[in-house]
């Protein structure tokens, strides 16, 4: 395999006195998926704030592409090819989809510096249909949408602007069977494109799908990560519960 | 394709456009082209308008962001005073600069307290209004402060250029440039964005606050240009300038289709809106109403033009 694109090292997070992640390493290749998992407050949200410079950790190290990265803040993790699809989605919804694609990153041309709103919306037209994202119009309102669309639309902003990385915080949870599996075969699409994805989920079904490995945490602890295809669900559940070892 | 055509343009798109015909076919009808329907008459509503309009244009970005400015009525009068008190012994343009300065300045500390403070903009404005109207009245001593400048009478109040009033060419000139940044730069794009959803803009790289603090700067400083066209008009500044057209304002951006919670909004609505309301002051005026029927009647106007703001069904 090659080299990792992200590499954490025995991160440390701790929030006052509290521990909120302890000695927490992972490697992530380019084209690999990898599920987070663990009940709630296991950290899962913890990390991925961590990675995508919300919050920097107490101690370890992040890697990317094997040299050392330190985000000042969030921003800074975008420009490095790190890109989020939080859990409330962050889509403006009054905006038309192609304004959501290009949020805080719009193209201008001419002296003025004017939008470029045709360049937006060829861009943005050539990528739902490259990730079969099916929305009427990429001029349609985000708010006209369904809830599987506006997810479409956010994990298209993020594959359109990540070099590296994808994070997704919790991509289905509000999403009916149907729209699951449309947003299933996006994610699955994007490992085509040699990013590394991270994804956090409380399916395990999903999990299983969409992952090459699983990550478990429990209470801030990691407590090991498995290869897909060499595990079951009734070992995962055991080490998320920790009931059964 | 109705609906699409409504989801785009929203009820409000349409109604401020409804609204200015039934209200022109009212009057036209009532007092017909004895008083209304005249050339003079017309042209006068468009040119009492046009320190509204300007305002208009600056609140449309303001409400555009989330924020609202009740302070800007005052703005008014305080620009007016300090350009007409600095024009007593200085040449125009001094006054003309301390007019735009004095209230983009008003604007700022509003900026400042809303978006490095984190206070609430309604808040925020409600007290500075307080302030700046009595920084006015103080100044002023409540008198009425003549301007003299026949450079400055013209340029911002009776003058023309080319057979067309200047007041027509400000109003003009501030809906164009209004436009053009609202609708085609990345200021615009981003003040919707913040309006709409301030936590996407801000893991969006967008500078939240830095927005908040310039739409209100520029609201102040339209105000401030407002109040230069009255003291134009007028020949003279008083602190009462602007004090009527606060609600006037808002009710002109709102009817105009600019929502009042932010990420959507229109320039050319609220020119619209903003002359719907001067014609409606108008025929009032010209029916015989007393003052305090006008508001009334235009308190309404700004109820009706809340309740359809707020029944958007795809809201």
């Amino acid at each position: 395999m090659s080299n990792p694109v992200l590499q954490l090292k025995n991160i440390h997070k701790a929030f006052g006195g509290v521990t909120a992640i302890e000695n927490f390493s992972l490697d992530l290749h380019s084209g690999e998926v990898v599920a987070l998992v663990g009940d709630n407050g296991a950290g899962k949200s913890t990390l991925i704030k961590m990675i995508s410079g919300v919050h920097p950790p107490t101690s370890g190290e992040i890697l990317l592409d094997g040299q050392p990265a330190s985000f000042a803040d969030a921003s800074v993790a975008r420009e490095r090819g790190i890109e989020v699809v939080y859990q409330d989605l962050a889509l403006a919804d009054q905006q038309p989809v192609y304004m959501n694609l290009f949020l805080g990153r719009e193209p201008v041309k001419g002296p003025l510096r004017l939008l470029d709103r045709n360049r937006m919306i060829a861009e943005t037209e050539a990528l739902v249909k490259e990730l079969d994202v099916r929305i009427p119009s990429s001029r349609a309102t985000i708010r006209d949408l369904s809830g599987g669309q506006r997810q479409g639309v956010a994990i298209a902003r993020a594959t359109h602007w990540a070099k590296k990385l994808i994070l997704l915080d919790e991509p289905t949870a509000a999403l009916g069977v149907a729209e699951t599996g449309r947003v299933e075969a996006t994610i699955s699409g994007l490992k085509a494109r040699n990013l590394a994805i991270l994804i956090i989920s409380h399916s395990l079904d999903q999990v299983f799908r969409l992952s090459d490995r699983i990550c478990v945490l429990r209470r801030g602890v990691q407590i090991g990560i498995r290869e897909t295809a060499k595990t079951d669900k009734n070992e995962i559940v055991s080490m998320i519960t920790g009931v059964g070892q | 394709m109705l609906s699409t055509l409504t989801s785009r343009t929203g009820l409000q798109g349409l109604i401020v456009y409804a609204g200015f015909v039934l209200i022109f076919l009212f009057f036209a009808a009532t007092l017909g082209s004895e008083s209304f329907l005249t050339t003079k008459n017309l042209a006068n509503i468009v040119l009492q308008t046009a320190p509204a309009t300007v305002m208009a244009v600056g609140l449309v970005f303001v409400l555009s962001a989330g924020e609202i400015d009740l302070s800007f009525g005052a703005i008014v009068a305080l620009a007016a005073l300090v350009a007409a008190i600095a024009m007593r012994n200085q040449p125009m343009i001094v006054g003309v600069l301390a007019g735009l300065g004095s209230g983009a300045a008003a604007g700022a500390v509003n900026g400042l307290l809303v978006a490095y403070g984190r206070l609430p903009s309604f808040l925020v404005t409600l007290a500075t209004m307080g302030v700046i109207a009595g920084i006015g009245r103080s100044i002023s001593d409540l008198q009425s402060i003549p301007v003299i400048s026949p450079g400055f009478i013209s340029f911002f109040g009776g003058g023309s250029l080319a057979g067309i009033p200047s007041l027509i060419i400000w109003t003009l000139a501030a809906i164009a440039f209004g436009h053009l940044v609202y609708r085609q730069t990345r200021f615009g794009a981003h003040v919707l964005a913040v309006g709409d959803n301030p936590r996407a803009a801000l893991v969006s790289g967008i500078k939240v606050a830095r927005i908040r603090l310039s739409v209100l700067i520029l609201s102040g400083a339209c105000a401030g240009l407002a109040g230069l066209l009255y003291a134009g008009r007028l020949q003279s500044a008083r602190y009462t300038l602007g004090e009527s057209d606060l609600m006037t304002v808002i009710a002109a951006v709102i009817v105009g289709g600019t929502a009042l919670n932010g990420g959507k909004g229109t320039i050319f609505g609220a020119l619209v809106g903003s002359l719907m309301m001067g014609m409606l002051n108008n025929g009032l005026i010209l029916m015989g109403l007393s003052v305090s029927y006008q508001m009334i009647i235009k308190g309404l106007i700004v109820l009706v033009a809340v309740a359809i703001s707020l029944r958007d069904p795809n809201r």
